[in-house]
């Protein structure tokens, strides 16, 4: 990985770091999500700094560009968090559908004493 | 005690003679209002039904465990599904409850028996849908996709905690939930208008809710019971 790619890491992860910082404190963002956010930056950004980390990773994983390792760890956390969000919606749908659900018998119940 | 049960999302133009109509059969009946934007939830109540407001759209099937919720909690033993459209005849109310009387916990009123029309497409895949679940239940059904139906205990306190909300969940989906409740499924021939508002779902998204549902019915054996 030339040393230019990696300056593009630093600035890209700073970028994403301080939006999120932002969202958190806007409360737009949940901690709980954020942490999540925070730490697989900070691992490509670990990844990024240390060289021979890399290397060693891609070397055992037998692939030839550090690069490419990146990609692809990255991509690999993306499909997860994805994956982890879908589920999250799906469990929402169900609160969502039994709050509005529970809320109009009473309402109604209410109304008709 | 037997509850009428109209689902109703905008239709604020055939809703009030609906309820009328059931009123006049001497039945008690609640409009679920799945969140419409119209004047549905106020013609009737100005029909005389008593209604229960769901505040966001979320989907006849929810609309429909809202209903079975309310009339398990107020101690009602029978509930009658019937569309605020006035595609279903009230008339065929008195046919429902003939065969629930009979036995049968959930009666679906087949359009097809009394030889209702649809496109072709269409009818190719309401018979390849109906054939499935037929072989599923073990009893021959020509119309699952029927909203016309009559649900009795110990069925209906089993749909209103276990009822799906998606599109041909909340009548193929649901009468092989009852089936594997344990419950007991006939169908009676009804007459059904041609629908007079408001389109039937089409093309792609009736596409993604058939292979939806596919999913659901080749999972459902082997899913996890919470």
């Amino acid at each position: 990985m030339t040393g230019r790619a990696q300056i593009a890491v630093f600035v890209l992860a700073g970028i994403v770091f301080f939006a999120i910082v932002v969202l958190v404190r806007r409360g737009r963002l949940k901690e709980r999500f954020a942490l999540l956010w925070l730490g697989i930056g900070f691992g490509v950004v670990v990844l990024a700094a240390v060289r021979p980390w890399l290397d060693a990773l891609s070397e055992f994983l037998g692939i030839q560009s550090g690069t490419t390792t990146l990609f692809a760890a990255s991509t690999l956390f993306l499909l997860g968090l994805v994956l982890h969000l879908s589920i999250a919606m799906s469990r929402l749908t169900e609160q969502v559908r039994d709050v509005a659900e529970a809320l109009a018998i009473l309402e109604a119940e209410q109304r008709g004493r | 005690m037997t509850l009428v049960v109209i689902p109703a999302f905008n239709e604020q133009s055939t809703v009030g003679e609906v309820v009328r109509t059931v009123a006049s059969i001497g039945l008690d009946c609640v409009v679920v209002d799945d969140g419409s934007t119209d004047d549905t939830a106020a013609v009737a109540r100005g029909a005389g039904a008593l209604v229960v407001r769901l505040p966001v759209n979320l989907g006849v099937g929810a609309a429909l465990r809202a209903g079975f919720r309310y009339a398990v909690r107020n101690g009602y033993r029978r509930a009658i599904q019937v569309d605020a459209d006035l595609q279903h005849d009230p008339g065929s109310i008195p046919d429902l409850v003939a065969a629930a009387d009979a036995g049968a916990h959930l009666v679906i009123g087949s359009r097809f028996a009394a030889g209702y029309e649809v496109g072709k497409s269409r009818r190719l895949v309401m018979r390849a849908l109906a054939r499935l679940v037929s072989r599923r239940v073990g009893v021959p059904l020509d119309d699952v996709t029927s909203g016309f139906r009559a649900i009795s205990e110990p069925l209906l306190s089993h749909f209103a905690n276990d009822y799906p909300a998606d599109f041909l969940g909340d009548t193929v989906e649901a009468i092989v939930i009852a089936h594997e409740f344990g419950a007991t499924v006939a169908q009676v021939p009804v007459t059904m208008a041609q629908r007079r508002v408001g389109a039937a779902t089409s093309g792609a998204r009736a596409f993604g809710h058939l292979l939806r549902l596919l999913l659901v019915l080749s999972i459902r054996p082997i899913r996890h019971r919470r």
